[in-house]
């Protein structure tokens, strides 16, 4: 199956039952996947009028107590930036795809890239935490659309994945597993008397408890600054407490949410850096530079937010260099740049967009630069 | 009459609430949980969603599960609550800028759909939260901040409007005309799909001011007596006057009955 059919697959294998869509190239296939399957499992699929709408019917969803997802491409992604912001403020759980495609604007909407990485990262207004996962075949997005549900149920928070045009029209063989061999979270549900709850104080890990409307907790949810019983109040400093709060529950949790794959890390002296698409390029291109006696290593982010940034520092303490493998003109390159502090020169091979890169690019910058 | 029970309804500890002096909203607040208590409604069986707005806070001070989400997608974000949950009623309050400025497309589109949402239009021909800007329901020659030298935008009729889209209970009805609005809301609520209640209501502070309309017992009166009913002697005789009433109510299928529909045949096999 396709990688769009993949994700949808993954996302009922998660236990979604609520789609919220809005046609895009090149993430039509994902709706329209829904549209077929939902329905036979009792779930609930609605084309809305808009990416806007999309989302926001997502996010109802959430507290009306489903799992909840929407799939999309740059300009529905743009159009769907303040209600993620919403999201992340109110603590609402939903999966959002971007199967990236060349922009900016219209840009080149059957044709990929990976340009929209800073956007999921810092797209909505205001100071906040995500979480983005980049998964590279069919596969793995099947397996990491399950994985980005189960951290948006743990962390209460909107997951992105972040594919791109290519892995979403790719058909490659996709296995799934038995129902019972999938594991599946869901948010904390509340417990004792519901006049006394608190939407927002938080449990172990930094999260609160959820409710879901008619359940009688009667709470108020309000993307308005709130404090720990979900009252409005504009002040500084209940302003700095639930930033703390949002901030933190992912920060603190860092070690469980940040997935890497490491190749030849060991004995590498020049590491590549690479996710989703582009990932398979720098698989091949660390093979012919191994063959060709390069000491090369591979990076692989699976997780992209938050950055794998520890572990990028601590490399830059033993490598030569790293180069990183992008289909954009650098957006992940300037966080390796950062993490690796000046201690070693950081490399791009990047792509305006709309192929992928090919791995003899990267054997060039492998030789120019070191 | 506000009596015990109906005070359960009242979200009383974020009160004092954020309205001005003689802002019509405490009418609608009031009308709206007499005809929660009147219909015997469990709290725990009523949702209601908003956007922003001065209009949108009235969530904050009833007891039921609110949503307080962005301005103009309260629609959107309903149509997801209540396609989850279609057992719950879902009361969705907006003003004049949240409904048809920025969510006009939601509020077409939802009422196309005629999914059972109760839309609450409080409509006070001005954007009060931003202090006093023109709305598509101030019309032509309005004064506001940003029609210092009167508006030239017509307005929409939302009657006209809601009908044209599709909503199959329309009704319109002022903040002066207490117990038609209690009515109409109870109607609006027991009806099967999209139902519209507009409401007008004043607001002083900057419709009225910027507009000379005097105070808020003065809004009120020009309600009364620049309102008609629909059906009444004087209507006829007065047809420039805003009519009030029910402009339509009528059994059409309703979309979470309809999505039932589509699991059955899902559920059957192929398309």
């Amino acid at each position: 199956m396709t990688g769009d059919e993949a994700c949808a697959e993954g996302a009922l294998a998660a236990g979604c039952r609520f789609f919220g869509g809005y046609p895009i190239t090149p993430a039509t296939e994902i709706a329209e996947h829904m549209a077929e399957r939902l329905p036979q499992l009792g779930g609930t699929f609605i084309q809305m009028e808009d990416e806007i709408a999309a989302i926001a019917s997502v996010l109802g969803a959430a507290w009306a107590g489903q799992k909840g997802m929407t799939a999309t491409s740059g300009p529905g992604f743009s159009l769907m930036m303040e209600n993620v912001g919403l999201a992340v403020c109110t603590e609402t759980p939903c999966v959002i795809v971007n199967v990236q495609r060349a922009g900016p604007s219209t840009g080149l909407p059957t044709m990929g890239a990976q340009a929209d990485m800073m956007q999921a990262r810092w797209g909505s207004h205001g100071h906040y935490e995500i979480i983005a996962l980049a998964p590279s075949s069919a596969q793995e997005i099947f397996y990491q659309t399950i994985t980005a549900f189960n951290l948006s149920e743990r962390y209460r928070t909107p997951v992105f994945i972040m594919t791109d045009e290519i892995i979403g029209h790719m058909s490659e063989k996709v296995i799934i597993p038995a129902a019972d061999r999938i594991q599946t979270e869901w948010r904390p549900k509340p417990s004792g008397r519901k006049d006394r709850f608190l939407l927002y104080k938080p449990g172990k890990n930094g999260v609160a408890p959820m409710p879901a409307a008619g359940e009688g907790y009667n709470v108020h949810v309000t993307g308005l600054t709130h404090d720990e019983r979900g009252y409005p109040e504009m002040s500084v400093d209940t302003q700095a407490q639930m930033m703390d709060r949002l901030c933190r529950k992912i920060l603190d949790n860092r070690d469980d949410i940040i997935m890497t794959e490491s190749h030849h890390l060991d004995d590498a002296e020049i590491v590549l850096v690479s996710y989703g698409i582009s990932s398979r390029t720098s698989m091949a291109a660390m093979q012919q530079a191994r063959a060709m006696g390069l000491k090369v290593g591979f990076l692989r982010l699976i997780t992209v937010w938050p950055f794998a940034e520890a572990q990028i520092s601590a490399l830059a303490e033993r490598v030569k260099g790293f180069v990183t493998v992008e289909m954009n003109l650098g957006q992940i390159h300037l966080e390796v740049m950062r993490a690796a502090n000046g201690k070693v020169p950081c490399h791009l091979v990047g792509h305006p967009g709309g192929t992928i890169i090919a791995p003899d690019q990267v054997i060039a910058t492998l030789k120019e630069a070191f | 009459m506000t009596t015990q029970t109906t005070r359960k309804y009242l979200r009383e500890r974020f009160m004092p609430h954020i309205w001005c002096a003689g802002c019509g909203h405490g009418t609608v607040l009031n009308a709206l949980i007499r005809a929660f208590e009147a219909l015997g409604m469990s709290r725990n069986e009523i949702v209601m969603v908003s956007g922003i707005g001065c209009s949108s806070r009235i969530t904050g001070y009833v007891d039921v599960h609110t949503l307080h989400t962005l301005h103009g997608r309260a629609l959107a974000f309903a149509t997801g609550v209540k396609l989850s949950k279609p057992e719950l009623n879902v009361i969705v309050p907006m003003g004049d800028g949240d409904a048809l400025a920025i969510g006009g497309n939601h509020f077409i589109h939802a009422a196309r759909r005629n999914i059972a949402l109760t839309a609450l239009v409080m409509n006070n021909r001005i954007y009060g939260m931003t202090g006093g800007q023109y709305s598509p329901l101030s019309g032509y020659g309005i004064s506001a901040t940003t029609a210092p030298y009167t508006s030239i935008d017509p307005d929409f009729d939302v009657v006209a409007l809601s009908m044209a889209a599709g909503a199959t209970f329309v009704a319109r009805t002022t903040t002066y005309h207490v117990n038609e609005m209690f009515d109409f809301f109870q109607k609006a609520i027991l009806h099967e799909g999209f139902a519209v209640v507009e409401v007008l209501t004043q607001c002083p502070t900057y419709f009225g001011r910027k507009n000379k309309m005097g105070n808020a017992a003065d809004m009120l009166t020009y309600y009364k007596e620049n309102t008609v009913a629909l059906g009444a002697r004087s209507e006829k005789e007065h047809p420039h006057m805003i009519k009030r009433g029910i402009f339509i109510q009528e059994e059409k299928p309703e979309y979470c009955s309809q999505y039932d529909k589509v699991m059955e045949r899902a559920q059957k096999g192929r398309p």
